[in-house]
């Protein structure tokens, strides 16, 4: 198992560590993974009142794959509208970090961090997303 | 090393000599090789290297007296006759041996083997090899702290049983199981105890006397000695019978057959023999090591648990889980440290060790396990090195943890409903 220099990176400097209030009502939460599987990551972003994503903050349990991957997507969903950060998939994260097979699991937990992260905010703000609104 | 994964990548690995060697602290792997066992191998290789079967010259006679010497020492570490000694490969072929040899042998009376879930895997193997022949098979749980039940294992030892397999020191967590009891129980039933003591042998005090065993396997590597090279203890009063597993020239009595290596045949006694002389002090040393690294531990970092029983335990070993930390990402941030983990997170299983799990250890706190191993040649030095590192890695990776932050908020992680992916 040889981690690629990105990994490595995001693992020695992770970017985006902490946390946000979790009731702000600007902030989206989302937690995702278990620990009986080893992994678990909460990601956190706040938008603006414009629908920018203006910050975001990971924490994660997590082999060093999983730590790259959720410090990764901080710096990804910056700056986005919230449906563009929707898009951001599994795929491109791990390209973008090398994951070997055996990690890809990773990347798709960070996808559905951000997921998780959106719907939350959404859920908030009314039934922009109606299966958020519903569930 | 089954279920568990070493630190260092092989792009790591790669990495060159102008990189200071990660400091190794992985003793249940394999240890480094006494030089003074080399010294005792190294005439065997260049001018004592005649064929120990050989019976017509000299070159014969003094490699077969390197080799009976051998013999000797590693019989007198636990108090058995230099007869009872087989040479093997290592402990997995004398497990391996033990266990199918015997099952074979005496199949016609008795067709039941009785062993533990945290054996080796090569004794859990060569038992579901035997079911596929027709062998029964019961695979013990064992208690919270990994040791047997007696009670447990004193029912499941039937007139049908021929054989007992329990291990003498786990490989991942260090425990001694009570080999004097076990062997009571198996002699009062007439079965035969095999212990897989690969990782108790020159490190415990064992007498196959006093403890009833039968047939014992022995590895060369684990204790200061060549790698390829291990031996089985077969007990001649009352006789233990077996089939062999490789057949020729019915050399090792017929039990083993292929030329002894002499060198590594030497070496191991050699291992043996320091093992005699220093098993006291060593064990002195390393409960010393052990000790200091667990205060520096405790004293930095709380909501740290041993895995397995504290005092039967030896010394050169600890299982640790470091809660809300994963053992690889742990591993990560302690690369300059020769370690193993607990959590399989590399292999595609996503499995943590099934020695863990057999202990009920929480599947989440199976994934932050450390394995860390001391032993002859770890000083003080490295121990508080490896202490401070891990304890800056725990630290820092507790800081990125999502469960660390909710343990700190009173959140209680079982509460929370979590997905399973």
């Amino acid at each position: 198992m040889a981690y690629s220099e990105k990994v490595v990176d995001h693992y020695e400097n992770p970017r985006n560590v902490g946390s946000f209030d979790k009731n702000d009502g600007a902030v989206g939460t989302g937690l995702v993974g278990a620990p009986a599987c080893g992994d678990v990551m909460k990601l956190q972003i706040k938008v603006g009142a414009d629908g920018i994503i203006e910050d975001a903050k990971f924490k994660t349990f997590g082999c060093g794959s999983a730590i790259a991957s959720s410090s990764l997507v901080t710096e990804w969903v910056k700056g986005k509208t919230l449906d563009e950060a929707a898009s951001i998939r599994n795929t491109q994260i791990a390209q973008h970090l090398a994951l070997p097979p055996v990690k890809i699991h990773c990347s798709v937990l960070a996808e559905d961090a951000i997921k998780a992260a959106i719907e939350d905010y959404r859920s908030k703000h009314g039934a922009a997303d109606p299966k958020a609104a519903n569930g | 090393m089954s279920g568990m994964t070493t630190t260092a990548t092989k792009d790591e690995r790669r990495m060159g000599s102008n990189e200071p060697r990660p400091i190794y602290l992985d003793y249940q792997a394999t240890t480094p090789m006494d030089p003074r066992v080399l010294q005792a191998m190294m005439p065997y290789f260049t001018e004592k290297f005649g064929n120990p079967h050989s019976r017509n010259h000299l070159h014969g006679w003094e490699s077969e007296e390197g080799v009976e010497t051998a013999r000797a020492q590693i019989a007198d570490l636990i108090n058995a006759d230099a007869r009872e000694i087989v040479f093997t490969s290592g402990a997995t072929e004398s497990n391996n041996l033990a266990i199918a040899g015997v099952a074979r042998f005496y199949k016609d009376r008795r067709n039941h083997i009785v062993t533990l879930v945290t054996e080796h895997k090569c004794v859990l193997d060569t038992c579901r090899h035997l079911e596929g022949e027709g062998f029964e098979v019961t695979y013990l749980p064992v208690r919270q702290d990994g040791l047997v039940d007696l009670a447990a294992l004193e029912q499941a030892i039937s007139e049908r049983t021929v054989l007992v397999s329990v291990m003498g020191v786990n490989n991942e967590i260090g425990v001694i199981q009570p080999l004097a009891e076990i062997g009571r129980l198996c002699r009062a039933k007439g079965a035969f105890l095999h212990t897989d003591c690969a990782q108790a042998y020159g490190k415990v005090p064992l007498d196959v006397e006093a403890m009833n065993i039968d047939l014992m396997s022995i590895s060369g590597h684990k204790i200061y000695g060549p790698k390829g090279i291990g031996a089985l203890y077969v007990r001649r009063k009352p006789r233990v019978r077996m089939q062999a597993l490789i057949h020729g020239g019915g050399q090792e009595r017929g039990m083993r057959s292929g030329t002894l290596p002499t060198p590594l045949c030497v070496g191991l006694g050699e291992a043996a023999a320091i093992c005699k002389r220093e098993m006291e002090a060593e064990t002195a040393h390393l409960s010393a090591l052990r000790d200091r690294f667990m205060e520096r531990i405790n004293a930095r970092l709380p909501e740290v648990f041993l895995n397995g029983d504290a005092a039967h335990r030896i010394p050169g070993n600890l299982n640790l889980s470091f809660a809300y930390v994963e053992g690889e990402g742990l591993m990560m941030g302690i690369k300059d440290l020769a370690v193993s983990s607990g959590s399989a997170c590399t292999s595609a299983s996503l499995e943590p060790s099934y020695v863990l799990r057999a202990l009920g250890v929480e599947e989440e706190l199976a994934h932050t396990s450390l394995r860390i191993g001391f032993g002859r040649f770890t000083t003080e030095a490295e121990i508080d090195y490896a202490a401070d590192r891990i304890i800056a890695a725990v630290q820092k990776l507790r800081e990125m943890s999502p469960l660390w932050e909710m343990a700190q908020a009173g959140i209680d992680i079982k509460s929370i409903q979590w997905a399973a992916h």
